[in-house]
């Protein structure tokens, strides 16, 4: 863990600080498409990172692996490799791994071995922790992972996603990750521009647990009270960057708490008093109560972010829309972009393209999805 | 016997300026100026001057001035003068010396050593002046979940009071302060959107229109309560214990037990209140318990329960049982929180400071889960806004200020506050002393200070590059630390400037 820790804050400030650009795009019918479109997206923002990190999300990318927790995995060594390999056969039933295959790439400079294993959770070690749902234990896994095991880190662990991140530009991490022979429904990408550390590989966004993705352009000035308040469920910020913050607040608020991305945007930039007077009496009352209890959990400070999870695509800005996010459509396709040229240069026609209001989220989801949900609701209502 | 203390105060008269116009002489209740007809001179007794500057401000020609007795002792660090004539006071009077207002001795002031944060570069200052900037904040115990469904929140949440500002006026009982300076506190906060507080003094007839705005105190003499008193305010205060005199309990002379004051406390007039050192219902936590939820049972549960402690060494495991015990709001007072009359020993020496304790009982909160249970208000000598801030920063909803709110309305800090007299009209039920306090003039004062102290709060948060008040609560980041030792800075979370 301290390697870790040191690795990705040499200096020990407060947090990692970094600026970004990011880029986003769900089919919402489902289909997918490979890695191409997005990488020429990313690329075409390059002036906002300086090439010290660069990463992607792809879901839908292992179907034939669909029901298996997909986990990719960083080492720094051999010894870390043995050591985690051992404790994945020891804690879940390993049905494969394997090492990611990888090119020769010119940007790409000494590169950790980087791995998948394709997991179960058996049943044993449910009924030791009882009470612990799969998705708990797996969690509590990475984080032993993560903090236990010197020189290995784990970049993603949900299902039918993965998490591919470097040093590097995102266009070279691209390459030398051979995005281009993946394909997936839901891509989003990063471009990093830290301003303290060399980087590594695992500071890299985007930042993930279980099947959450979190791409993140912002410094949050919030950050010492987010984390302070997660801790109190749980939630150990190792890295010390905003995204982790980020990560686990949606983690607690979603999966925990159970809310929809529409409240969870309502907490992290909720709307200001002097708006409030202006809502009708239930959504008013919602608010309020909404910032009574989570006011820990309003991110202050500039951010725009792309959440992503299985189907769900949201892009959030802060209240007063301190970092910039476009949002384009076309037919199934929702684009969000730091930059409006990134999306028009991989799809010219745009039937749309705007600039959302600050706190205001944009959602992608697939239309099965969506249906599901609804009928979700409409049960809990009957 | 004839007293060995000399004056602490000497007076300057300017002969040349004075015009004889004898204010001084009525101004002065300490009776410090008389004016002796046959001669045609004003004279100042020095031995009766207690510096409280009043006849200084209002002499018309300027022709005044006080200054501190020069009198000197051989030096010795150990035999300062103030201990000398704490002895020679003892000795001629065999009692306990009594002082008025907060700790005066030079602990260590930890506000001073801890400094902010703002934006540079990778995060924009945000400008008060051009984007909102939020300081509303709810008082209440919070659940750790929402449960909702659809627009509607199922979750049963406990009674909430928004202030506009994190700021609120302390307790200060009436007895102790006079009622008109009871009523600007309770006009500034209605008007300012802020809560004051009853102190252990009930509430005065004439104040419950500001019942929405009041907190009540319910202290261990029980003075003034009744079910009205209950049902009359916004939140409920069981006070346990106060900054300025942790272990004994409220202490009121029979001097400023006046008839009306002695209606509004339900006691004989000028007998001497003084309420018992702990509840006689209080003796653990679990009795405490059942008190918080009396008061809860009268109201409804309407209305929060705040408990009110002084801080001590072990207040951060005091408030985790204070949180269990149902409480809905901590308030913390610390070493230099003040009083209108406390024994000076117990003053001078019992307590923690303030800094201290919100640090160790915000983090004892988080460590055990159930800092969301209650809010946190901290008290004892905050001196400005940045005071203020830096509090939050450490972990506290709001703060109590007292002797801000005093020295706004026009106290002098003279420490006179046990005497009855009070040339300011604050400390005082002597009608004649007391009129003089424009409660109009003192509110005004008072939503000043509030605005002002509110507008420099704006501004630190913008340059955090934060706009809403609940960000910065118990954001230690955005503060540092210059010239403390590392046991200082662990226990106030708090990192070394430049490090």
């Amino acid at each position: 863990m301290n390697r870790v820790f040191k690795l990705n804050n040499p200096y020990n400030d407060d947090k990692v600080i970094s600026a970004c650009s990011i880029f986003g795009m769900i089919d919402q019918s489902g289909r997918c498409f490979s890695g191409e479109c997005v990488t020429t997206a990313i690329a075409n923002m390059q002036v906002r990172s300086n090439g010290l990190g660069g990463g992607f999300a792809v879901y839908g990318l292992y179907p034939e692996h669909a029901d298996h927790y997909a986990f990719h995995i960083m080492f720094l060594d051999k010894k870390a490799q043995e050591e985690t390999a051992n404790f994945l056969t020891e804690n879940f039933l390993l049905t494969h791994a394997e090492k990611i295959p990888t090119r020769k790439t010119a940007g790409i400079v000494d590169p950790p071995i980087i791995w998948r294993y394709f997991l179960k959770v058996n049943s044993k070690p449910r009924i030791e922790l009882e009470g612990l749902s799969e998705d708990d234990y797996v969690v509590a896994k990475v984080m032993e992972i993560n903090t236990k095991i010197d020189g290995a880190f784990v970049f993603s662990s949900g299902k039918n996603m993965g998490v591919f991140k470097g040093v590097g530009y995102p266009e070279d991490i691209s390459h030398y990750f051979r995005l281009d022979e993946y394909k997936g429904y839901l891509w989003t990408a990063h471009g990093r521009f830290p301003t303290n550390t060399q980087g590594w590989w695992g500071g890299a966004h985007p930042f993930s647990i279980l099947d959450w993705t979190v791409v993140h352009n912002g410094e949050i000035s919030s950050y010492g009270i987010n984390q302070r308040y997660l801790e109190m469920f749980g939630y150990r910020c190792t890295m010390q960057t905003d995204t982790e913050v980020m990560a686990y607040a949606v983690d607690l608020l979603m999966r925990k708490h159970g809310l929809p991305i529409e409240i969870v945007a309502d907490i992290f930039a909720a709307p200001l008093w002097s708006e409030l007077e202006h809502m009708e009496k239930t959504e008013k009352d919602l608010r309020i109560k909404l910032r009574q209890i989570y006011s820990s959990l309003l991110i202050n400070g500039p951010f725009t972010v792309i959440i992503a999870h299985q189907g769900e695509m949201i892009g959030l800005t802060d209240r007063i829309r301190l970092r910039p996010l476009t949002a384009g459509v076309k037919g199934d396709m929702l684009y969000l972009s730091s930059e409006e040229a990134a999306i028009r240069l991989i799809c010219p026609d745009l039937e749309k393209a705007w600039i959302p209001r600050g706190g205001e989220p944009i959602v992608g989801r697939l239309y099965q999805k969506e249906k599901k949900e609804l009928s979700h609701r409409k049960k809990e209502r009957g | 016997m004839k007293t060995l203390l000399p004056p602490e105060f000497k007076i300057i008269r300017d002969e040349a300026k004075c015009i004889k116009c004898q204010v001084c002489v009525r101004q002065c209740g300490f009776e410090v100026h008389t004016y002796d007809e046959e001669e045609d001179v004003v004279l100042s007794n020095n031995a009766k001057c207690v510096a409280c500057s009043r006849c200084v401000k209002f002499c018309p020609t300027s022709a005044l001035n006080v200054i501190k007795n020069p009198l000197s002792y051989r030096e010795n660090t150990n035999w300062r003068q103030e201990v000398i004539h704490d002895i020679i006071k003892q000795a001629e009077t065999g009692g306990v010396i009594l002082t008025g207002m907060g700790n005066d001795k030079p602990y260590p002031i930890y506000w001073d050593h801890l400094v902010l944060n703002a934006s540079q570069v990778t995060n924009p200052p945000i400008d008060p002046l051009r984007e909102p900037m939020e300081l509303r904040t709810y008082l209440g115990s919070k659940p750790d979940q929402l449960v909702i469904k659809g627009k509607h929140v199922k979750t049963k949440i406990p009674p909430q009071v928004p202030i506009e500002t994190p700021i609120l006026f302390s307790a200060m009982s009436y007895g102790s302060i006079s009622l008109n300076a009871q009523l600007a506190l309770a006009r500034a906060a209605s008007e300012f959107g802020t809560l004051w507080n009853t102190g252990e003094g009930g509430l005065h007839k004439e104040l419950y229109k500001y019942g929405s705005t009041t907190i009540v105190q319910v202290a261990s003499g029980r003075f003034g309560v009744h079910p009205d008193y209950l049902y009359a305010a916004r939140v409920l205060e069981i006070k346990i214990g106060q900054g300025a005199k942790p272990g004994i309990g409220g202490h009121l002379p029979g001097e400023k037990v006046s008839s009306p004051v002695s209606r509004t406390r339900m006691i004989p007039k000028g007998t001497d209140a003084l309420s018992p050192a702990p509840h006689h219902d209080i003796y653990s936590i679990e009795d405490l318990a059942q008190l918080v939820y009396a008061l809860k049972e009268a109201t409804n549960y309407q209305k929060p329960v705040c408990v009110k402690i002084a801080a001590v060494h072990n207040s951060a495991a005091i408030a985790s049982g204070i949180a269990r015990a149902g409480a809905d709001i901590i308030a913390l007072d610390g070493l230099r929180g003040g009083t209108g009359a406390a024994p000076k020993i117990i003053r001078d020496n019992v307590g923690i400071p303030i800094e201290l304790a919100i640090a160790s009982v915000d983090t004892r909160l988080r460590q055990e889960g159930i800092r969301n249970r209650v809010s946190l208000i901290a008290a004892g000598g905050f001196r400005s806004s940045a005071d203020v801030i830096k509090a939050i920063a450490l972990g506290a909803d709001a703060v109590y200020i007292a002797t801000a709110a005093l020295v706004a309305m026009g106290c002098h800090l003279c420490q006179k506050c046990y005497t009855g007299i009070c040339n300011w009209g604050i400390a005082t039920q002597d009608p004649y002393l007391s009129k003089r306090l424009n409660p109009d003039l003192a509110t005004q004062r008072l939503i000043n200070l509030l605005r002002g102290w509110s507008l420099e709060i704006k501004e630190m948060l913008g340059g955090m590059g934060i706009n809403a008040i609940e960000s910065l609560r118990g954001n230690r980041l955005h503060l540092r630390a210059v010239g403390l030792t590392q046991a200082e800075m662990d226990v106030l979370g708090v990192r070394q400037a430049g490090a």
